[in-house]
């Protein structure tokens, strides 16, 4: 614990590379999830089946107002045993990740698709198109482009909050840091490694994001 | 909501009748925008409706164009019920199904042309043929270049509405219900929101159309010049009602009702 040691670091890097591989997939695979699953809550919210759109905004609520960790936890400890669903650590922590976004991006959608003016909707329904080509020619093509940034920044929240995930033993990269850590007696240097990495990921691409909120702001 | 013990079961309509409102209602909670009105446009008929804001005109549009209910009375198009339909020999509002399948007659151009921004001009105007109408890509878009020679924006086919001037825009829009081949064009103050070089443009081929085409019209506008080029008919509206109906000619060079006068003479004015 004396200040940094060049030989720690170097011996670190390339496992935490290894485990920034796969931060990336759960977050690739998570936000997937989370965006077609966003969609599909949205899309039952806003049906007219009354009893299904207030079980799934129910759920959104549940899902917003409980923690990730807790989230977790119960999807990896409950699932195998009162569902019979048994899965791999990191599919655990994609499931958990994409469901938890999905209620997030859920309102993202439903804000794109509010902000669609009425007269999208009566010229829509002037040229007698059917319902479901409303929607898929000229509600949810404008819904969704109005979503991206903020989708983009669901991502970029997600991938930062991957390190969770080692709690339900994944070892992303976090995870291996600390086992570098552990290996070597010295901490500071595989988790100043894993920060500025996360920073460097991070930070380009919240300038993206922004210059799409850019592009997709006036229509 | 509609109630369709008000409605009357009207007597049958003459052939010659493309649209028949009988003893129409229509409210916004307690506001009364239209009140026992009865209208009737002649197949052909080009019917222009002016009067003060908030007179009602535009609701009519919109009721014929099903995007509002009547809140009584009954429209009819063709002779059938399009506010209603008959369900075991009683008349019920109109589903929304049936309206899709009614207002396939009727096409609409809107004061903000409500293209679809996500799509270029040419899918605007081919969309719904395509999805509709069951027309081939190829036929439609064929259709849709015609169209397009016809409004004067032969070269704008790949183009986004957001890169083309209103003008532009509410020809294209134009374009796009005429694809539909409606029989009833309705026409809701569609220059009201051009800068006013851009107004002369596409009152031109509005007039190109009513001459080349048998379409019935209905139009809302606040252009009398235009007004008196296209009508057989003008209507003056005021508080929900007509006050006044006659031929151009006769409404805008000799009212009988002196709130025409006052509307008319407030309106020139300003042009």
């Amino acid at each position: 614990m004396t200040g940094w040691d060049w030989g720690v670091a170097s011996a670190a890097f390339p496992l935490m590379l290894k485990g920034l591989a796969v931060t990336a997939e759960a977050t690739v695979l998570g936000s997937c999830l989370a965006f077609v699953l966003g969609l599909i809550l949205t899309l039952l919210r806003l049906s007219r089946v009354p009893v299904l759109a207030q079980v799934t905004w129910a759920f959104v609520e549940f899902v917003r107002d409980t923690p990730l960790l807790v989230q977790l936890y119960f999807v990896f400890f409950s699932f195998p045993v009162t569902l019979g669903i048994k899965m791999s650590p990191l599919m655990t922590g994609v499931v958990t990740l994409g469901v938890h976004y999905a209620a997030y991006t859920s309102d993202t959608y439903r804000a794109g698709i509010q902000a669609i003016p009425r007269g999208q909707w009566e010229a829509a329904r002037a040229l007698s198109l059917p319902r479901h080509r409303v929607w898929l020619s000229v509600v949810l093509p404008q819904a969704i482009r109005r979503s991206v940034p903020s989708l983009g920044n669901y991502l970029i929240s997600m991938f930062k909050d991957t390190p969770i995930l080692l709690t339900v033993g994944v070892l992303e990269m976090v995870g291996q840091a600390e086992q570098a850590g552990a290996a070597n007696y010295s901490y500071v240097e595989p988790f100043t490694i894993a920060g500025f990495l996360f920073l460097v990921l991070s930070y380009p691409s919240s300038i993206l994001v922004r210059r799409l909120e850019r592009y997709v702001g006036p229509r | 909501m509609s109630d369709p013990g008000n409605a009357p079961v009207a007597a049958p309509v003459g052939t010659d009748e493309k649209i028949t409102f009988s003893k129409v209602a229509k409210r916004f909670g307690p506001k009364v925008v239209l009140q026992d009105l009865d209208l009737n446009v002649k197949v052909g008929e080009r019917v222009t409706l002016i009067g003060p804001s908030g007179s009602g005109k535009t609701t009519i549009l919109r009721l014929l164009m099903g995007l509002e209910q009547v809140t009584s009375g009954t429209i009819r198009v063709d002779g059938e019920y399009f506010s209603h339909m008959e369900r075991r020999g009683k008349l019920v509002p109109a589903s929304e199904k049936h309206l899709r399948l009614a207002r396939r007659r009727i096409g609409m151009v809107f004061q903000q042309y409500n293209l679809f921004p996500n799509m270029t001009v040419l899918r605007n105007i081919t969309e719904a043929p395509v999805r509709v109408l069951g027309k081939s890509r190829a036929d439609a878009e064929a259709r849709a270049r015609e169209l397009l020679a016809m409004v004067g924006l032969e070269d704008c086919e790949g183009h986004r509405p957001h890169q083309l001037s209103g003008g532009m825009q509410q020809r294209v829009a134009i374009a796009r219900a005429l694809a539909m081949q409606p029989e009833v064009l309705l026409l809701d103050e569609v220059t009201a929101a051009l800068d006013p070089e851009l107004i002369g443009g596409v009152l031109n081929v509005l007039r190109e159309i009513a001459a080349t085409t048998d379409i019935t019209m209905l139009i809302v506008t606040h252009e009398m010049r235009f007004a008196q080029d296209i009508s057989d008919r003008v209507l003056m509206f005021d508080g929900g009602q007509v006050v006044e109906e006659a031929a151009p000619g006769k409404l805008f060079s000799d009212p009988d009702h002196e709130r025409t006068r006052q509307f008319l003479s407030a309106v020139l004015e300003k042009t």
